[in-house]
């Protein structure tokens, strides 16, 4: 224990120094600037020098910055710089690496977990980061009052299923610390999930001292909202950077760099999220050199952004948008050769060239090719306008009426503009007589309550995977009896929400992979509940100057190796 | 009071008193002595006289004309149909290199971001342009009647009723009003665009005519009438209401106008019509925001015509006012 | 005029009252709602019933309603769910209000510097090349939509010339924050830095916003010094060969500035609804933003407490008119 402790030291020392170097020769930068533009001008000027500051332009605001009580990406682009969890991320893909916990082991029967933990790891207030804490973390997250159950704990909520004193039964069921450096975590039931799924933002360990001195299980209602403890907003974490304020009246986010983290310091000192839920405003600010990043820019501004010299970094496509069907509205899709009929006419190779962004894909199943279980041998329904009118002849549904929606006000990682795909698709669908009735509803204002209360026969919505596993796909979508499809109403409902589980329950990773890959034809072949549309790369665009960093698939870009020089 | 009735594009900037200052130009021009018979035809004679000479309202006039004629014959004059992208327009089209096809023979202005021909679209972009203002125009007019009627006519706890209602809509900032009415709506189409336009207009027309009216109530040729026993539907509807008239077609004009940038603004905010086959330039300049870097032709085109149309309209309003207003009137 | 001032603000209760439980209704009437906001794509059929019965949104109405006057007679609006999850809806008004005030204050300052000035020499040369072309300028500003205007605005002072910030309200400096009027502080705190920075922020915005009070002030100096000059009072100045600058200024300026001042009071109200476009395209986080944000997120809590805000202070904004307007205007308090 000692001995790591002194290597650490060591490090720490041989890095502060280094670190000292880096900023000595900044600072040299900026004085020769800074003299030469005078003062107040820094960051409005247009970034000429090298900057220890790298600032993003957010779309939203944050909700908190406690990440259990987080859902959104806008929090955990932010949280993720100050949090880590047992298991990482490998910058670039979408697979765990060891991050707090260097290595984890199953028992036979994939039920209990051991973790080794990193030794040396200390949280930003200073308490030490061991097993006692993991667990603390965890039963922390198990433990929610009935408030915190019912929203805010939503991701422990999809993933763990039940809490402490809830009704459901939870997938966890106990977290013991065998040693300072061991932690076993107890489940109840097997899931191809665990222990991926703990590379979830929301799951990152936290500091107990501080967890427990700002209560930071007391979330409470208040009217038709939820009241956060003071906790919320001053989270204390092991990542590579730290929150130094929140300037809510100017809408920007500071976070400076943790000079105690474990691993290899942050490059620039300070990273600053300004919240600019304009997208053609955030583009200007970029082109004027303010911010130095944005996130998911319209594939239409790729071109002009890059001649402009930027750098839009594609991520890999890890996600998959597809047309929802409700064969308990409409009867005639409880047919399967309507829903077949109405994916031949789906000219959706034209769809991806003309609307998607270069890299785009038309799926042939509901899940991206690098997720284990993905079925290389299916391919696409063919584009068939007079296979597919046969087909609506033979099922009797000549000439029907598809009630079809898409959201409005929103672009989706998957989705970069509802609109006019639903409009190229809308324009198939007439090809073959469909009367197509469009529907629209804002993101919130009622579009996604259409979704879920099953009010449109036919929908476009998508999914980006929360991390590499096939239930978190085709499991989100069918495996829960009361789903958005509709499945229930069908014949297949049942079977397939079996098969599914049954999937998810097997232990051995190849027998695994081979009964996803099977399900995943049925699902095309057999079942087809809903159409699989495409898999389409989401871009995040950054400035001149704009070095280091790494394009996520699942959008976790990590900050902390990115480089802001001069052009 | 030669204040002005025309506030914004944003209808919230019209107060209560400049209504009212306007609405009492009528009873003005009343009580300088109109026959009765014929209502307002020296008012209207003489209005007439000075704007033939009037080179503004000419100018507004002439685009106005245009405006009308284009819209009218707009199927004839486009030259592509505007409602399919076209197979040599298409062809070009790729989303991420290049999402908005320039001009090609035969296409002088391009294409959108669909593949349709941009022409063609703003030719008759005009027929649902014109549709919108008028429309949204039109039903803020008879509502704003409907209420300004009740309220002036009647008098008394109906006025009151009828005015702190009106009196709430106006506290309402009136975009937000629109937004509420556009997201009300279960299928979003021009005609939710239009009632969202006339519900926030509305208000403003009801005060509009009930300070009209109510200024009428004490007039000369009100009482007298009331004197020789004449009932009161027939003296609201004979005497009161025609006379109160002529700031509201003032308005009508300015609102024509400033409809066809709410139409817009809605349609920035996403609350526009969804539907584009039939396309309205309010529209067509929302949809355009998202290439205003790259392809800022493709909103300024709409963007003009919208200026243009609006420029005409409001140039005969201003002129319409300064016409009818007694106090210039020498 | 106490009576009536007592009378006015009597009246103001009762509007706010039947509005706040009218905004109650319509903002639950409208499609979707604060339970899709807060859930997410990821929402289920139970997930969402759970929240529901959480939030008490499954009672009727008019329980909801009485609980939220109850709640809100202590002080209390609710907690944001879309704009700032978790804080307090008033806070979010008091953080934000303090932006609309100082865009509009800067704003109307534009339009008064720029609209009296311009619309006076218009009317002194009356159907010159300059009274025309002023005129046509006003009213074309009038007709370019906001966000068009903003954009272009942007597009050459900020990202073209680099003079002006695109958006924001200030660059990432650290001020010390006082008031949240940021160039007031700038100023009480001595960082004159932070005061030039936040005042470059405000410029563009508050031209755009400008453009109408502008139009407005400029027509309405122009028509009434057109008038005040064709008076008898004015004549008679000129006839007793008084010196152009003693009429221009004690004569015509001062009686014709009597309509522009309660017009410039009646823009003041007005400009909440144009910072509603206008702080959106320029991410100025003001209340005009939040109303935007809190409608497409369905905030419930901050919409309230902004429609209740706003409308007291339109309501309010006329009261202080009207009660100027007779205070300046002899012949009024005679009525």
């Amino acid at each position: 224990m000692k001995r790591t402790r002194l290597k650490t030291s060591a490090v720490l020392a041989a890095t502060v120094s280094l670190g000292l170097a880096g900023c000595a020769s900044s600072e040299r930068d900026d004085a020769t600037t800074g003299t030469a533009s005078g003062a107040g001008t820094a960051s409005s000027g247009g970034g000429g020098s090298a900057s220890d500051t790298f600032t993003f332009g957010a779309a939203g605001a944050p909700e908190v910055f406690d990440p259990f009580y987080a859902s959104d990406g806008e929090t955990f682009r932010i949280t993720r710089q100050m949090f880590q969890g047992l298991l990482g991320i490998k910058p670039g893909t979408a697979d765990p690496e060891p991050e707090l916990a260097e290595s984890w082991e199953p028992s036979e029967d994939g039920l209990t977990w051991t973790f080794k933990l990193r030794q040396g790891v200390k949280f930003t207030d200073g308490e030490a980061f061991n097993a006692a804490a993991v667990c603390y973390n965890f039963e922390r997250m198990f433990d929610q009052n009935e408030v915190a159950q019912a929203g805010p704990a939503e991701y422990w909520a999809y993933t763990m299923l039940g809490f402490k004193n809830g009704e459901t039964e939870s997938l966890y069921k106990s977290c013991e610390a065998t040693d300072d450096a061991t932690a076993v975590i107890t489940l109840n039931r097997y899931t191809s999930d665990f222990p991926v799924l703990l590379t979830l933002d929301s799951f990152s360990m936290q500091s107990p001292k501080a967890l427990k001195d700002g209560d930071a299980n007391n979330v409470q209602k208040e009217g038709e909202g939820f009241k956060y403890p003071a906790y919320a907003l001053a989270p204390v974490g092991t990542g590579p950077y730290k929150l130094e304020k929140y300037d809510e009246a100017n809408k920007t986010i500071t976070l400076v760099r943790n000079d105690d983290f474990w691993g290899e310091k942050a490059k620039t000192g300070k990273l600053v999220f300004k919240i600019i839920p304009d997208e053609s405003t955030r583009r200007q600010e970029l082109e004027a050199g303010s911010i130095n990043a944005y996130d998911l820019p319209n594939p239409a501004d790729w071109k002009g952004l890059e001649d402009g010299g930027n750098t839009v970094l594609v991520r890999p496509a890890f996600n998959i948008l597809y047309m929802g069907l409700n064969p308990e509205k409409n009867e005639k899709l409880k047919d399967l050769r309507v829903r077949q009929a109405i994916y031949m006419a789906l000219n959706r190779e034209q769809l991806v060239q003309t609307q998607l962004p270069e890299g785009a894909k038309v799926a042939t199943q509901f899940m991206p090719e690098t997720v284990a279980g993905y079925n290389t041998s299916l391919a696409p329904m063919a584009y068939d306008v007079e296979k597919a009118k046969a087909l609506l002849k033979e099922a009797g549904a000549e000439g029907m009426t598809l009630q079809f929606a898409y959201p409005s006000e929103v672009s989706r990682p998957y989705m970069p503009d509802p609109q006019k795909i639903h409009d190229a698709l809308r324009a198939d669908l007439e090809a073959i007589g469909v009367t197509v009735e469009v529907v629209t509803k804002p993101w919130n204002g009622g579009y996604l309550d259409g979704v879920d209360n099953g009010l449109f026969d036919a929908w476009l919505l998508g999914w980006t995977g929360d991390y590499n596993s096939a239930n978190n796909f085709i499991g989100t979508f069918f495996a829960s009896d009361t789903n958005d499809f509709h499945t229930g109403a069908t014949d297949f409902g049942a079977t397939l929400t079996k098969e599914l589980n049954d999937a998810n329950g097997v232990v051995d990773e190849a027998e695994r992979t081979t009964a996803y890959e099977a399900l995943n034809q049925k699902i095309m072949e057999e079942y087809l509940p809903g159409l699989p549309i495409s898999h389409s790369p989401p871009a995040l665009v950054v400035g001149k100057g704009v070095e280091g960093l790494v394009a996520s698939p699942l959008t976790a870009e990590m900050f902390d190796t990115v480089t802001v020089s001069g052009s | 009071m030669s204040e002005s009735p025309k506030g914004s594009r944003m209808p919230g900037s019209r107060r209560k008193a400049k209504i009212d200052a306007l609405a009492a130009t009528a009873a003005t021009v009343q009580d300088a002595g109109t026959v009765d018979e014929k209502p307002g035809v020296s008012l209207i004679a003489s209005a007439w006289k000075r704007l033939r000479r009037d080179r503004i309202f000419l100018i507004g006039l002439v685009i106005t004309a245009i405006f009308l004629f284009v819209a009218a014959f707009a199927n004839l004059l486009a030259p592509n149909d505007p409602t399919i992208p076209m197979p040599e327009l298409i062809e070009d089209l790729r989303r991420q290199t290049n999402p908005v096809p320039g001009p090609e023979p035969g296409f002088p202005l391009g294409a959108d971001d669909r593949g349709r021909d941009l022409l063609s679209r703003l030719i008759v972009g005009s027929q649902q342009t014109l549709l919108v203002c008028v429309f949204a125009t039109l039903f803020s007019l008879v509502g704003g009647l409907i209420l300004g009627t009740l309220a002036g006519a009647l008098g008394g706890w109906v006025d009151s009723l009828v005015m702190r209602f009106v009196d709430i809509m106006l506290s309402i900032p009136s975009l937000l009003l629109a937004f509420s009415v556009a997201a009300l709506a279960s299928k979003p189409s021009q005609w939710t665009v239009i009632i969202a336009i006339s519900v926030a207009y509305l208000p403003v027309f009801a005060r509009l005519l009930r300070g009209s009216m109510l200024a009428q109530r004490h007039s000369d040729h009100v009482l007298a009438a009331r004197a020789l026993g004449v009932k009161k539907a027939p003296i609201v509807f004979r005497h009161m209401l025609p006379n109160s008239l002529g700031p509201v077609i003032v308005q009508s004009t300015l609102v024509l106008a400033t409809a066809v940038i709410d139409a817009a603004a809605l349609s920035f905010l996403g609350l526009g019509n969804p539907d584009d086959r039939r396309p309205e330039w309010g529209q067509m300049l929302g949809d355009a925001q998202e290439y205003l870097s790259d392809y800022p032709h493709l909103a300024f085109y709409p963007a003009a015509c919208i200026i243009l149309v609006a420029f005409g309209f409001t140039l005969m309003g201003e002129s319409l006012r300064e016409a009818l207003d007694p106090k210039t009137r020498r | 005029m106490l009576r009536f001032i007592i009378r006015r603000l009597a009246q103001m209760v009762g509007v706010i009252g039947v509005l706040s439980l009218l905004v109650f209704i319509w903002l639950r009437m409208l499609p979707g709602g604060t339970v899709s906001a807060i859930l997410g794509d990821r929402a289920t059929p139970e997930s969402r019933e759970r929240l529901i019965t959480a939030l008490g949104l499954d009672e009727p109405l008019w329980v909801q309603y009485w609980r939220y006057l109850k709640r809100a007679a202590t002080g209390n609006f609710g907690a944001s769910t879309g704009v700032l999850p978790g804080r307090d809806a008033f806070d979010i008004f008091l953080t934000r209000f303090p932006a609309t005030l100082e865009l509009s204050i800067f704003a109307i300052l534009i339009a008064i510097v720029f609209g009296v000035p311009l619309g006076y020499l218009a009317a002194r040369r009356k159907a010159s090349f300059f009274d025309n072309a002023s005129v046509i300028v006003s009213l074309v500003g009038v007709a370019v939509p906001v966000f068009f205007l903003a954009f272009l605005l942007k597009y050459i002072f900020a990202v073209k010339l680099g003079w002006l910030p695109v958006s924001g309200r200030q660059s990432d400096i650290n001020a010390t924050r006082i008031t949240g009027f940021f160039v007031l502080d700038g100023l009480l705190t001595r960082e004159w830095d932070a005061a030039w920075d936040a005042f470059k922020h405000l410029i563009l915005p508050a031209i755009t916003l400008a453009t109408i009070p502008f139009a407005v002030i400029f027509r309405i100096t122009r028509a009434s010094v057109l008038e005040v000059l064709d008076e008898d009072f004015v004549r008679t100045a000129e006839s007793k060969g008084l010196t152009n600058q003693v009429i221009r200024t004690r004569h015509v300026l001062r009686n014709a500035l009597l309509p522009v001042t309660t017009t410039i009071g009646l823009q003041v109200g007005g400009l909440l609804a144009g910072a509603v476009l206008t702080e959106r395209v320029f991410s100025f986080g003001g209340i005009g933003e939040a109303l935007a944000l809190s409608f497409q997120n369905r905030d419930y809590a901050v919409l309230q407490v902004l429609i209740l805000a706003s409308a007291m202070i339109f309501v309010l904004v006329n009261l202080i008119v009207d009660i100027l307007y007779a205070v300046i205007d002899p012949r009024v308090r005679t009525r």
